[in-house]
């Protein structure tokens, strides 16, 4: 009965101690998210108001052009990033796995480039691939006329050059989530499979990838939400141009919050970014939390 | 007329003995003015403004849009500067509607402002009636700056009107120069466009669009005729504009290896930083097939309301400083722009800001700026279609007509 009594005061002493954290949760994330989408049903301009208009804010929203360039550019962006970070990663860590020498070296090189933020990474490619100033420029002056590299300023190439960008930010982030869980899997699989003759780049991708799924899901979901805040590195690097080509949705929000005084139409795609978010990530953290129960069992 | 300017003085020497007392009043301003001309400018009004005996508190932010949201954000949070600036324009409409702002009536009605500041301006400041806030200088936003040097390298003279322009584009490009240096970024695409459409257009057809969207016009010959203009001028600019900054593109006017820029009259401080003079190193004109028309816009201070009568009496302090005849010259001079008041002698002012003023004197040439006659909404919803236009090398004039056609009437 005593022990019972002290587990529930424990219970409660626990939650007492959660409520501000719970409180500031409800209010500021909860409370905030409900504003924004509130507001997205009024007409706000520069200040909000509660002028209800319903929905009006979304059609506007969706008859943008640039809304649905931005749109279009966060998934193409997003689908090639995130694939091609994770394959590139798990690549790097495979290669740094085989008890190459200077791990430590080679580890920390491409690890560099995540300890550098979007604006700075944005600041240094848009120099490289500027083509009166970058590699085009270099290699016109090594006398490689022919060379014409200048995907920065064409439209329909732009949002490779950003790829680029960002791959390069990630690609050793996830390389050192794929090492830890290379690390972490049992000496004994690797002697069984020798034991039976199978070749390593089998094992590799046969036995060991299904057991990485763990450190897989954690890195889409970080690829993911450096995906759906894709902000800073269009800011830096092209400012949404040449026109319109290498928008991306954050930027539209920001863009109309304060520069353009329209709070409606910005909150409405706020709401539209987050509804997006909620039904592409939910499945995916339901996927991650149901592999780690069974991993745990 | 001198007596009537003579008289003005007076008032102003009336406001200013009257609000000089002991205590040094403390005026709080919000500005984005952070570049070394600008600061130099800025600098006139806090020196002007110490001189009249009020304690000058600088706040500067970098950047237009982070200052003005800055202080929106403190006005609606209850802790106002005491005075902040925006362009001249629509975007503290908001905060007049709000009843947010004081105005500034008693200055204007003692400095006569009606008599004195363009009509497009004035009203530009002027809402239901009231003048709430101070309008401190005009910035021509459709000059050609060109380098003497690569017309003469050219043989390129002064164009004279759109389709001389596009003979001496093609002399430059013939002499193997960057015939139109360009920082090719969203605004200043709309920013081109607007002195295509001011030239080409006139300004009955800037204030259509703009002002009044007329859906007549956008469909019209007139119209067509400003968007083909415009696509035109694609083929003078190098394969090194997108993304480039304006004071770049400057540079490359000034170094000579650009023949001219389309910009706005700040671009003046770039070419006086560089030691160069107007008439002699550069030159500067504006382009118009309707016998001129001169983009106007500027800069203005606005007042949150006072919560104190000491702060009221600052404001008002502030806002005759600003507008007094010595501040107006010495601040021109300093931004490169031109007063804001047409009644001072400008001798002191170069020739580019000489012959704006001779521009504005004509009431016909007067041209609101775009900031003046749409929201920032509208405005940025079309530059995306403008920016669409001038990237988009298949974007046909159709689409482009039916796009901004749709633009203007979508507007919430």
């Amino acid at each position: 009965m005593r022990f019972n009594l002290r587990f529930v005061s424990g219970r409660i002493a626990a939650q007492v101690a959660l409520l501000p954290a719970m409180l500031i949760a409800l209010t500021v994330f909860c409370g905030a998210t409900g504003w924004t989408v509130w507001i997205s049903l009024t007409n706000s301009r520069m200040l909000p108001n509660t002028n209800f208009i319903g929905l009006r804010q979304y059609g506007s929203l969706f008859a943008n052009e640039r809304w649905i360039v931005s749109v279009q550019n966060l998934a193409l962006f997003g689908a090639l990033f995130i694939v091609i970070s994770l394959a590139l990663g798990f690549l790097l860590a495979v290669l740094i796995d085989q008890r190459v020498r200077a791990e430590d070296l080679l580890r920390s090189m491409f690890l560099y480039p995540f300890s550098m933020s979007f604006i700075v990474t944005g600041l240094a490619w848009r120099w490289i691939l500027d083509p009166t100033l970058g590699i085009s420029k270099l290699a016109h002056d090594l006398g490689f006329e022919a060379i014409q590299f200048d995907w920065l300023v064409r439209q329909d190439r732009v949002i490779f050059t950003l790829l680029a960008a960002g791959v390069w930010h990630a690609a050793g982030l996830v390389m050192a989530i794929m090492l830890a869980g290379l690390r972490g899997i049992d000496q004994e699989i690797w002697k069984a499979t020798r034991i039976e003759g199978i070749p390593a780049w089998r094992t590799y991708l046969f036995v060991v990838l299904p057991m990485l799924k763990g450190s897989f899901a954690t890195a889409t979901i970080l690829m993911a939400t450096s995906v759906v805040r894709l902000y800073d590195l269009s800011v830096a690097m092209t400012n949404g141009g040449p026109g319109i080509a290498s928008e991306v949705p954050a930027k539209f929000v920001m863009d109309n919050l304060f520069e353009r005084q329209n709070i409606g139409l910005a909150t409405a795609a706020a709401t539209s970014m987050l509804v997006t978010v909620v039904a592409v990530v939910a499945p995916l953290l339901y996927w991650q939390s149901r592999s780690a129960e069974r991993a745990a069992r | 007329m001198l007596s009537k300017r003579y008289l003005l003085s007076c008032a102003a020497a009336t406001v200013l003995g009257f609000a000089t007392p002991a205590a040094a009043q403390t005026a709080e301003v919000i500005h984005w003015w952070t570049s070394g001309g600008e600061s130099a400018a800025v600098k006139v009004f806090a020196d002007q403004f110490t001189k009249a005996g009020g304690k000058w508190v600088d706040t500067a932010i970098a950047g237009g849009p982070n200052a003005r949201t800055a202080a929106i954000n403190r006005t609606i949070g209850g802790n106002p500067p005491t005075a902040m600036q925006f362009n001249t324009g629509k975007q503290f409409d908001e905060l007049v509607e709000a009843g947010l702002l004081a105005d500034v009536d008693a200055v204007a009605a003692s400095q006569n402002w009606k008599a004195i500041v363009p009509p497009a301006i004035l009203e530009a400041v002027t809402r239901n009636g009231h003048a709430y806030a101070v309008p401190v200088n005009i910035h021509g936003q459709n000059w050609f700056f060109y380098s003497t040097a690569a017309f003469a390298k050219a043989g390129a003279t002064e164009p004279k009107n759109w389709d001389d322009l596009f003979v001496q584009l093609d002399k430059l490009k013939a002499a193997g120069l960057i015939p139109l240096a360009f920082g090719d970024q969203k605004n200043w695409e709309r920013n081109m466009f607007n002195n295509v459409l001011a030239g080409v257009g006139g300004a009955d057809g800037f204030v259509k669009l703009w002002g009044k969207r007329d859906q007549g016009f956008v469909k019209g010959p007139g119209f067509r005729k400003v968007a083909e203009t415009y696509r035109r001028l694609k083929g003078y600019v190098d394969p090194g504009s997108p993304g480039r900054n304006w004071n770049d593109a400057t540079t490359m006017v000034i170094q000579g290896k650009a023949g001219m820029q389309m910009m706005g009259d700040w671009a003046k401080g770039e070419f006086t930083a560089a030691g160069q003079t107007p008439g002699k190193e550069y030159g500067c004109t504006v382009v118009s097939d309707h016998g001129g028309g001169y983009v106007m816009g500027g800069d203005v201070f606005a007042f949150p309301k006072p919560k104190t009568a000491d702060v009221a009496k600052a404001q008002t302090l502030l806002a005759s400083t600003m507008m007094a005849p010595a501040t107006q010259l010495e601040f021109a001079q300093k931004k490169g722009s031109i007063p804001s008041r047409t009644d001072l002698d400008v001798k002191s002012l170069d020739i580019c800001a000489q012959k704006a003023v001779a521009s504005v004197a004509n009431k016909a040439a007067q041209i609101p700026a775009n900031e003046l006659l749409s929201p920032p909404a509208l405005t940025g919803a079309v530059e995306d279609i403008i920016s669409a236009f001038w990237n988009d090398n298949t974007m046909t004039t159709d689409a482009f007509v039916a796009k901004v056609s749709a633009a203007l009437a979508s507007q919430l």
